[in-house]
């Protein structure tokens, strides 16, 4: 699995631009998004070219100076979100994350209680979204704990819904959004690089069983062979003289 | 930081904050850059947001112009209304100063236009 530290930009852009398609935002209407971790705002650049207003909070000062430098439209706020989204009720049509939950797992302080800090996340992100927003949350999960740890959290705190992943079988391009509801429960969206409909494994697998069920073809062996010649000589037929080369495979080079 | 944000914006993550809305603002410098007008969003904002609220925050940073102290009834079609509101919210930036907590006073710098919501450790 790709960690973040080897991320180049035009990944974080295509994920955010995933996020944005799995938030479900109403057609033609410019919508007011939460962008929680938005570092440099390069999430929020996908966001203004959809036509949507920002709003990002992030922990680190360097990261929002540059963001101030690359003069996002989107507004900023410095803000730690294991301390809460400080919003008021209902603000936002839709939140999204790029590869900043995992954070929260960590505990950098003796004073930080990952649980205690998912569950107020997540808790005052469910009271900022107004009624059937989503929120999409890309993330990197050490292992399933950490993946088990955020979903149940965010399930306590009144979301529905569940994690997506992006092209499970490819160590390389597999993604993990953690895809939050707030109304009602509605099955999530389907992964990309999933194909269900095909069952090629399970069909081929039977073949070979029933092949070796079989055995090998009875019209293959040399025994065989010097059977029919024998049979056609006795016709009357013309048939090649029988050689040490009889019912031989021939070689790679041919 | 702009007025649309100081009027979702609370303190209520604090310990000992009920409601922590709304903020007071103490502004040093502000300043007023041209954004794109967009008739759509700010009529789909104007349901969202505090009214009275948004009135007196920029009337405290000297902003109002003549917005009314009052919302018009049908606004969506009132481009001159649509385009005051677009102004106060999205092209007002305070870029220095403080917001401060309605029940404990706690103030929260605003530097480079960046509002601090940082709490400390016993705060939380």
């Amino acid at each position: 699995m790709s960690r973040p530290e080897h991320l180049a930009p035009p990944e974080i852009v295509e994920m955010s631009e995933r996020a944005i398609e799995l938030l479900l935002l109403p057609d033609d209407s410019p919508c007011l998004v939460l962008d929680v971790g938005c570092g440099s705002g390069l999430s929020g650049s996908v966001l203004e070219d959809q036509g949507h207003f920002w709003v990002g909070m992030d922990i680190s000062t360097a990261m929002l100076d540059i963001a101030v430098e690359r003069e996002v439209e989107g507004d900023l706020m410095l803000s730690d979100m294991g301390q809460g989204c400080p919003f008021r009720a209902g603000a936002f049509d839709g939140a999204i994350s790029i590869s900043a939950l995992q954070w929260l797992c960590n505990a950098d302080k003796t004073s930080h209680k990952p649980v205690q800090r998912l569950y107020k996340f997540f808790s005052t992100l469910y009271a900022c979204l107004s009624r059937s927003a989503r929120a999409v949350l890309q993330f990197y999960p050490e292992n399933s704990d950490q993946m088990e740890l955020i979903t149940t959290q965010s399930m306590k705190a009144g979301f529905y819904g569940g994690v997506v992943v992006d092209y499970p079988n490819s160590t390389k391009a597999k993604k993990f959004f953690l895809v939050l509801m707030t109304g009602g429960n509605v099955p999530l969206p389907r992964a990309l690089g999933t194909d269900e409909d095909s069952h090629g494994v399970t069909y081929t697998a039977k073949r070979e069983r029933m092949k070796q069920q079989r055995g090998k073809s009875l019209k293959k062996g040399r025994n065989w062979i010097l059977e029919k010649k024998e049979r056609r000589r006795k016709q009357g037929k013309e048939v090649r003289p029988d050689s040490k080369y009889t019912g031989r495979k021939r070689s790679g080079r041919f | 930081m702009k007025l649309l944000t100081h009027n979702m914006l609370t303190s209520k993550c604090m310990k000992g904050v009920s409601v922590g809305y709304p903020l007071g603002i103490n502004a040093s410098d502000v300043r007023v850059s041209e954004v794109d007008f967009n008739p759509d969003f700010i009529a789909r904002m104007i349901p969202k947001l505090d009214w009275a609220v948004l009135y007196n925050a920029a009337e405290s940073i000297g902003q109002l112009e003549d917005l009314p102290k009052d919302l018009a009834n049908n606004y969506e079609n009132d481009q001159e209304f649509l385009k005051k509101v677009h102004h106060v919210l999205l092209e007002v930036d305070i870029i220095n100063g403080e917001l401060v907590c309605p029940e404990t006073g706690r103030k929260f710098p605003i530097n480079n236009g960046i509002p601090n919501m940082l709490l400390n450790e016993d705060e939380v």
